[in-house]
């Protein structure tokens, strides 16, 4: 038995900050020392603080390791494992701690708000052995619900406990689950949606390479509910680490008799199988999802029918997405009551929330539904970095909207947050500062559905691009007031002409940052002036010749070749050259050039 | 193909191993045995598998065995500590494998302290 278990991260942000190689050193180094039978090193999924990342918790002390590099693994093994010591210097901080004091996870300021139910197992069990997901109580909800169970009951339980679909839209997940079980017909199907598309969410990922069992459980669970058999797992081939974790767990699931024929010798049949998807956003859409799944162009249909009705192969299909399931199997077990006493009226349980742009503690967070904007941004997130300014959120990607920060407080739940004319969407929550252009915030999302509209639907296909070519007429300089007038119809027009909902949702980042941020249009319009210094067609870089000293760094490292000047003199740059790319700001070393918000 | 009860059995089997995970400390007793140089080369290894083994098969939940450094005292370890809530701290010395059985047989299940392997003895 191990005395001491080394848990290291091996989610994707701390797996591309090399923690493969550091739990390879581990390995090492406690071989160097005799250790390997006293001490595990397990390879978790995501802890939630990315921005802390590599992570590395030790138990039985909980020492809780921060940025932790290959070097330091050599002093770990030696003091820690060996001596016993708290490496000290390694230990996580928060802002107002007392230097080095031990503090486990769960009393850090991060995850002290949070309640953990769809990532109640990251960052704490090896997601690629099923006897850890076992040992946390995993497979007793299916158990449960083929032992003690009916269908029906099953999904009264989820009416009951009033759980929405996680992915977006927030349809109650029992009435789906209802719908697909009372649809005529011998075959049906279960699919996952784990065609995560949303720049800046990642929950989905997490939970899949953290806890993939979870999922397969859920799903199985669904299978017996809803009447079917097969399920699928839709997923984007651009997420390697969870495709194979979800490839062993389907493999372990499956010796272990948990997928297959006559599930624990009960009778039931299940199989999941998993189809890549080639990273189109529109295959997020459940329709397009499931002609990609059907080997066809991702392409959305109208509905009604709905895949409850006419789904995967024309029969009735329950889709629900990944986080949805992943609260799935605690609902049976612990009972609806319990998941419908946290979050609101409306909006019950909990909602993971990916926290990423100008934060400083960038990473997964779960919180109760209705918990207020201002406490994930300024408590668990820690705050806005270098002491700068809160000024929007973005929520639900590029169907969402910007919230800003007159209302900053806000609780987050699925009405609260279309009222104002944002959404939930997956759960992406990208803060910006003061030093974000909101304009230029919309023409990035514009770019984007652009880029993924899949061409069907004229309005999304050419109204987008249109879309997009009037806010570089902003961004420009270029626009007039009545071109302001002309997006803003043009926006309703996508949303009230296109299929599916891509297009609905695609001018929402433009529509809500009109609304809340009218003036810094206007000051681009009118004034031609980007207010945050952003926009490069408005700003000017100068240099203050009392500041420079005529060192030519500034000149040697201009890619444009637009700086003049002699040694020991103040240079000047010349504006018609220069291509804004900021290279000779940040080498300055005497701070003499700057920006200018600038006329033109 | 596993039944239900192979499942079950996997789970309390794999609970016992990972109980080392969690970190409820409201009302554990902690049991700290010194195990820098000095504690390891007077026999601290095979007390704390002891005292890990222990705690494990008697499935005490809310006992955690945690190593610490060297505690000062290197003549007498190897040292364990019993760290209960509201009471005060009681340190054993020389303890061994056997003492250590002893220890959480009549201290930390049956709430008697072992008086004779306390460390006051040796003043």
């Amino acid at each position: 038995m191990f005395r001491s278990h080394v848990l290291v991260c091996g989610g994707t942000g701390c797996h591309s900050n090399r923690s493969e190689e550091i739990i390879k050193q581990f390995n090492r180094q406690i071989q160097a020392c005799g250790l390997e039978k006293d001490v595990q090193v397990v390879q978790t999924g995501c802890f939630g603080l990315c921005a802390a990342g590599p992570v590395v918790i030790i138990y039985p002390e909980g020492a809780f390791y921060s940025h932790v590099k290959i070097e330091d693994v050599e002093e770990l093994v030696s003091e820690h494992l060996v001596k016993g010591r708290i490496v000290e210097r390694l230990l996580h901080k928060d802002e107002e701690d007392e230097p080095n004091k031990l503090k486990a996870l769960s009393e850090t300021n991060f995850y002290k708000k949070q309640t953990r139910v769809a990532l109640r197992n990251c960052g704490v069990i090896n997601p690629e052995n099923i006897d850890e997901y076992i040992a946390y109580d995993g497979y007793q909800a299916l158990i449960k619900a083929l032992t003690e169970m009916t269908p029906q009951g099953v999904i009264d339980e989820l009416l009951k406990s009033g759980l929405r679909g996680r992915g977006g839209a927030g349809f109650p997940t029992g009435r789906k689950w209802q719908f697909t079980k009372d649809a005529p017909g011998d075959i049906k199907y279960v699919a996952c949606n784990a065609d995560e598309g949303d720049p800046g969410a990642f929950m989905d990922r997490s939970v899949l390479e953290g806890d993939p069992h979870a999922v397969l459980e859920a799903m199985t669970i669904a299978g017996y509910a809803v009447g079917a058999q097969q399920g699928y797992i839709y997923i984007r081939a651009e997420y390697p680490i969870a495709v194979e974790r979800l490839r062993v767990a389907i493999g372990q699931a499956r010796e272990y008799g948990l997928l297959g024929k006559n599930i624990l010798g009960t009778g039931f049949n299940f199989d999941i199988d998993i189809r890549l998807g080639a990273g189109a956003f529109v295959c997020g859409e459940e329709t397009a999802l499931m002609t990609s799944i059907e080997g066809h162009r991702g392409e959305p249909r109208p509905r009604p029918p709905f895949p409850a009705v006419k789904g995967l192969f024309g029969k009735p299909t329950l889709l629900n997405n990944v986080e949805t399931y992943a609260n799935i199997a605690q609902i049976i077990l612990k009972g609806a009551d319990w998941f419908a006493q946290m979050g609101t009226e409306k909006s019950k349980g909990i909602k993971v929330f990916a926290l990423g742009g100008k934060i400083n503690n960038t990473g997964l967070v779960e919180i109760p539904m209705g918990t207020p904007l201002r406490q994930v941004i300024e408590d668990i997130g820690g705050g806005i970095p270098n002491g700068k300014k809160f000024k929007a959120a973005q929520t639900g990607g590029p169907s969402g909207g910007c919230i800003p920060a007159e209302l900053i407080d806000i609780p987050i739940e699925y009405e609260s947050l279309l009222s104002i004319g944002s959404m939930m969407g997956s759960g992406g929550l990208i803060v910006m500062d003061e030093e974000k252009c909101m304009v230029d915030i919309a023409k990035f999302f514009l770019e984007f559905t652009v880029d993924e509209s899949c061409g069907k639907c004229t309005a999304c296909r050419i109204g987008t691009k249109r879309l997009y070519e009037m806010l570089c007429k902003v961004t420009d300089g270029k626009a007039t007031m009545e071109d302001l007038d002309k997006m803003e119809q043009l926006c309703y027009y996508i949303k009230e002409n296109s299929l599916c909902g891509l297009g609905q949702s695609a001018p929402n980042p433009v529509l809500s940052t009109l609304k809340y941020f009218r003036d810094e249009y206007v000051a681009h319009v009118r004034d031609k002036i980007c207010p945050a210094g952003v926009c490069k067609s408005l700003i000017r870089y100068k240099i203050d010749p009392t500041k420079c000293v005529g060192c030519t760094l500034c000149a040697r490292n201009c890619p444009a070749n637009a700086i003049r000047g002699t040694v020991k003199q103040p240079h000047v740059i010349d504006n018609d050259l220069c291509v804004k790319c900021g290279a000779c700001e940040s080498r300055c070393k005497f701070k003499a050039i700057y920006k200018e918000g600038g006329k033109k | 193909m596993k039944t239900i009860a192979d499942i079950q059995a996997i789970r309390d089997k794999m609970k016992s191993q990972i109980v080392v995970r969690d970190k409820d400390t409201s009302d554990e007793i902690r049991v700290i045995v010194g195990m820098a140089t000095c504690g390891i080369s007077a026999g601290a290894r095979p007390v704390f598998n002891t005292l890990m083994d222990e705690v494990a098969n008697r499935q005490l939940k809310n006992v955690k065995v945690v190593r610490t450094g060297c505690l000062g005292m290197c003549t007498l370890e190897p040292i364990v500590e019993v760290l209960e809530p509201g009471k005060e701290k009681v340190t054993y010395c020389r303890v061994t494998p056997a003492k250590a059985k002893e220890i959480i047989d009549r201290h930390i299940v049956g709430g008697n302290i072992c008086t004779q392997y306390l460390i006051n003895n040796e003043e």
